[in-house]
């Protein structure tokens, strides 16, 4: 067991963590992202109610859910841990530095990756927390299901009238976007995955995603503020 | 051409340092490192101490002509060590600033010399090549694909002077242990040991203090032999591999 120990305290194993939480936090957001779509179905919010009553009773989706929180605290452990060593190993600054053409976000995960779990902080408070542990929500009836449900689609619609909340959510989708734009080809470079077909295609795909994936979660704040107030 | 130069000046390792301008008159000709010279022969004269440097063989392939160079480690021309650096790239009346590698694994000796020996140990945890001796063997007799060849070579043209870590916002050596290593794993020859020695040579990198990798690309953009950091993938692919595939 001491060879696993010391490979997950070695540079590459730390850096095979980041990787490996990062890519499923990345397939994450695209279910998330699914999901949250059904808040633009204009049927007063029966979809999506019933959508969040099955994420939040299945026990295989908790079981899940609960291994995603996990990753996103051992995502950002780790992501501080590297941020804090790599700053103690590179020690005193230069007093002139000219990068050459590496990108802005590349340089600043750490920055980008706190902002984040701030966002995620305000995020779960907003939905996550008033759904599971207050009853602050109304519950209303679907029809079709035997039991009432609470209505996070009204709680959506609220936060979403607020303009400063909004603000804060399009920030926080930026961040995350600048964050994924370094992540998500990253994650494939330290996995090894490198070939000279390919990579440019994950590179590709990489940037893709950290501009289209962001941009459908900000359709739903804007949606909501200019459409539907 | 008249330039105005910030240099680093530091007694020694204890010493906190710090910039001192010089007034310099160079040649357009000249390289980096004899416009240094310049600046060191009027220090003389006037009895004062030249500034340390490091520089050995002036023609681009011994890696230790160290110095950052208006914030680029051997200044703004890529795949071009400090020696190989001519003063036709800068202006007259230019004001250049001069400083050495910073990483906590390569501390500062004097001026703009630093001791890169954490370099040397990683090389020695890398260990040995298994050659069997006896006669000669036939030049054709080991068969290597010609694009294996080219980019084993490509890693081999390592100088190892640094710049990747002086480079890396993270202080990592990752380029320099991944060259070295690639460019034996690659060959049959240096096949046979290619996972002890990647597995050797990180946790030595670890040990020297070097930072993590985070894939920025800063070392490959300033390296003066324009090393990839595809390299660094296949490190990771070694090491991985010599972890979980090794005895």
């Amino acid at each position: 067991m001491k060879w696993l120990i010391n490979f997950f305290t070695s540079s590459i194993g730390r850096k095979l963590i980041m990787s490996l939480t990062g890519l499923f936090l990345i397939l994450f957001l695209v279910i998330h992202l699914l999901g949250n779509l059904q808040l633009l179905v204009d049927d007063g919010g029966v979809t999506f109610n019933a959508y969040a009553y099955m994420m939040t009773h299945n026990p295989l989706i908790k079981v899940v859910a609960y291994g995603n929180y996990f990753f996103i605290l051992l995502h950002a452990f780790m992501g501080f841990l590297l941020w804090s060593k790599n700053k103690a190993a590179k020690g005193s600054k230069y007093a002139v530095r000219s990068d050459a053409k590496v990108s802005w976000a590349s340089k600043n995960m750490a920055l980008l990756g706190t902002l984040i779990l701030a966002f995620i902080f305000i995020h779960m408070g907003d939905f996550w927390f008033k759904m599971k542990f207050t009853d602050q929500l109304a519950m209303v009836s679907i029809e079709g299901m035997d039991v009432q449900v609470k209505d996070l689609y009204t709680q959506v619609a609220t936060t979403f009238s607020n303009p400063l909340l909004v603000v804060a959510y399009l920030i926080g989708l930026a961040t995350l976007s600048f964050h994924l734009w370094h992540g998500f080809q990253s994650a494939f470079q330290t996995l090894g995955l490198n070939h000279p077909k390919y990579t440019p295609i994950i590179g590709g795909l990489g940037k893709a995603y950290a501009i289209l994936v962001p941009l459908g979660f900000a359709i739903i704040p804007l949606y909501y503020f200019f459409v539907m107030k | 051409m008249k330039l105005k130069l910030k240099v680093w000046r530091q007694q020694n390792n204890k010493d906190k340092g710090g910039f001192q301008t010089y007034d310099v008159v160079a040649e357009e000709h000249m390289s980096f490192l004899e416009m240094m010279d310049v600046l060191n022969e009027s220090l003389i004269e006037k009895q004062e101490t030249p500034v340390a440097f490091e520089h050995d063989c002036r023609e681009g392939i011994c890696g230790s002509c160290n110095m950052v160079i208006n914030g680029r480690p051997h200044g703004p021309n890529s795949g071009t060590t400090t020696c190989q650096l001519h003063m036709r790239f800068f202006k007259d009346g230019d004001t250049i600033v001069v400083e050495p590698w910073r990483s906590r694994a390569f501390p500062v000796i004097k001026d703009l010399v630093v001791n890169r020996s954490s370099f040397d140990r990683i090389i020695q945890a890398g260990g040995y090549v298994s050659v069997n001796t006896g006669q000669a063997p036939d030049g054709n007799s080991i068969p290597i694909e010609k694009d294996i060849a080219g980019e084993a070579m490509d890693a081999a043209t390592c100088i190892g002077c640094g710049a990747c870590v002086a480079a890396c916002p993270n202080g990592s050596a990752m380029l320099f242990t991944a060259a070295k290593v690639s460019h034996l794993a690659l060959m049959p020859q240096g096949k046979v040991e290619s996972s002890r020695r990647a597995k050797n040579m990180v946790a030595t990198m670890d040990k020297e203090g070097f930072g993590m990798c985070s894939n920025i690309g800063a070392c490959e953009a300033d390296c003066p032999k324009e090393i990839s950091i595809d390299n660094i993938a296949r490190l990771n692919r070694e090491y991985v591999g010599s972890v979980f595939g090794g005895a």
